[in-house]
């Protein structure tokens, strides 16, 4: 009976098909480590984002004079409201963290080099998404911090040239962050998990059409590919538990890590509070904005801090295949823009001194300095690696590679 | 229509075919207008836009905050130091003379919005230090450090009488 339903399905549907080109016989790299669990949990954090927000929405209240009130209505009077809103508020931050490490993985292994410059730009534009989502779900709660995060990111709008003034009411449907505001950031919050999972479908087409990196950075041979199905599923099943066991500690036992205090107090809009700080994972964004001078110096500084990362298959111009593991030069410079990032987070966190301000400047540069630097460092490592003996199949590797090139 | 004229003439054909286009196209974009006004301020939000501020319970020196178009203005009653100060200085990073942002010296009325980033600027003895990303002003509203690229808005307000003042109108 199950394969007649099957069979019914497979005349009028490719799902077998599907089912073995997709998983039970997806050619997956034998020796993937748990790094590259992350991006099945980017996934699994969406999913759970989505569940959770769609609860969420049916007791929450979109109106500046009752949206407060109605997340202490969730977290007191709904049944396992607080669960809910508790998931979904830890679920913001361990998607950044999540995403955070796939993207760092990405950079150390090399993964965005040729072929899978879409597959990393689709990346890109999620992490794009993912921040406009965060930033808008974040205004919800109504607190102090909530509205002064969405007053001063809605501002940087007025970067704009000509029309930034209007540009910064459009958005906002009045002169400063109000109802109309909030309103039309609920709608399009709710709108947001549509257009990611859009965009995941085809960051998933570009996957399966270039497959998985390895951490040796060399595409393997077929007798070194196992299907993705079981191997895979049961790698990353491991690894969500573990992933679970985290993430449930800080939804149980911290779930205030990632609220800030002020945002306790409703929102004011005749009163900034005497610190206010965004959200951690925009910190070192935030510490490039302010450590220019100037306003749209800053802003610019910012988008680019951003949006740098997509240069990088063209500024990592090095033959060299695999990861920072075989390249020491690189691996120095990863290393030292990992530690510039908790520099900057931290810098974000500080109230504006002169020791922050310098300490800001110094690593914003550093920030810029280590991109920029990238293509000459890679060549020079290249060329350091080539005139020592390199080990004879790598030898062949490039070659051929030169070969195929010059065809 | 379909007369041989019109089967053996590829450029009229091509003209009508590129007409149709760029047609349909502004047509679109015109059908996205309403969508894109709809997000702009609505008819309650606009008529938010005056505000009256009675001055006699402001002492010299004092500050009182009042909300005008959703936005906080800063009404600040001066004291002679503080006129004299914002006087002789012509002003920081945007200079501009006292006197043209303000309609009488001991009453100093500006969009408490700072320029940068809009937060609401704190008030001290030399003027306002916006907590955010650190910009000052001096007692004029003037910025005197960045990032902060303007000095605080003077908005158009008047006088009623002695000790009112009606922001919004002219």
């Amino acid at each position: 009976m199950f394969k007649q339903t099957i069979d019914w399905i497979d005349q009028r549907f490719p799902l077998t098909s599907f089912v073995k080109h997709e998983l039970t016989g997806y050619p997956t790299p034998r020796n993937l480590s748990y790094w590259w669990n992350f991006g099945f949990l980017a996934g699994f954090v969406l999913v759970l984002q989505l569940a959770t927000g769609i609860f969420l929405a049916m007791h929450y209240k979109p109106d500046a004079a009752l949206a407060f009130d109605s997340v202490q209505h969730i977290m007191r009077d709904v049944n396992y409201g607080w669960l809910l809103r508790y998931l979904h508020s830890t679920g913001a931050s361990a998607f950044f963290v999540v995403v955070y490490i796939h993207m760092a993985r990405t950079l150390y292994y090399g993964s965005y080099r040729k072929p899978r410059e879409l597959l990393w730009w689709t990346g890109q534009i999620l992490l794009l998404l993912l921040m406009a989502i965060s930033f808008m779900g974040y205004l919800l709660p109504w607190g102090q911090m909530s509205y002064w995060g969405a007053a001063v990111i809605t501002n940087l709008f007025r970067a704009t040239p000509f029309i930034g003034d209007q540009l910064v009411v459009w958005l906002r449907g009045d002169y400063g962050v109000g109802d109309a505001t909030l309103t039309r950031f609920f709608a399009l919050h709710y709108l947001f998990p549509f257009i990611i999972s859009a965009a995941v479908v085809i960051h998933l087409v570009a996957l399966h059409s270039v497959k998985s990196s390895n951490p040796s950075g060399i595409n393997l041979a077929d007798k070194d590919n196992i299907p993705f199905h079981p191997y895979f599923t049961i790698k990353d099943m491991f690894g969500l538990g573990v992933y679970l066991m985290v993430f449930c500690w800080f939804v149980f036992f911290a779930p205030n890590a990632f609220i800030e205090a002020a945002n306790n107090i409703p929102a004011n809009p005749m009163q900034t509070p005497a610190h206010i700080v965004p959200e951690w994972y925009f910190l070192p964004f935030y510490a490039i904005l302010r450590a220019v001078p100037d306003l749209i110096g800053g802003v610019i500084a910012m988008a680019l801090s951003v949006l740098i990362f997509a240069a990088m298959p063209y500024m990592d111009r090095s033959r060299i295949p695999g990861g920072a593991h075989y390249r020491p030069f690189y691996r120095i410079l990863f290393y030292l823009f990992a530690v510039d990032i908790l520099v900057l987070g931290w810098v974000g966190s500080q109230p504006v001194t002169n020791t922050t301000v310098i300490v800001g400047q110094v690593a914003t540069f550093v920030y810029f300095a280590a991109f920029l630097a990238l293509p000459f460092i890679s060549k020079i490592e290249e060329r350091y690696l080539m005139s020592r003996k390199l080990p004879p199949a790598l030898k062949s590797l490039l070659d051929a590679q030169g070969e195929r090139s010059a065809k | 229509m379909a007369d041989s004229d019109t089967l053996n003439s590829p450029t009229r054909r091509d003209f009508l075919g590129k007409f149709t286009t760029a047609a349909g196209v502004t047509g679109a974009a015109a059908a996205c207008w309403p969508f894109v006004s709809s997000m702009n301020p609505s008819q309650d939000v606009l008529a938010k836009s005056i505000t009256e501020v009675d001055l006699s319970n402001i002492p010299p020196g004092g500050m009182h905050t009042v909300a005008w178009q959703g936005k906080p203005v800063f009404v600040l009653h001066r004291t002679e130091a503080e006129i004299r100060k914002a006087q002789s200085s012509p002003g920081g990073l945007a200079p501009e003379e006292d006197g043209r942002r303000v309609q009488k010296p001991e009453w100093l009325v500006v969009v408490g919005v700072c320029t940068h980033l809009g937060c609401v600027p704190n008030h001290n003895e030399d003027g306002w230090l916006c907590a955010c990303h650190g910009s000052m002003y001096d007692t004029s509203g003037r910025v005197v450090r960045g990032p902060a690229p303007k000095n605080l808005e003077v908005p158009v307000y008047s006088f009623e009488g002695e000790n009112k003042i009606v922001i919004g109108k002219a």
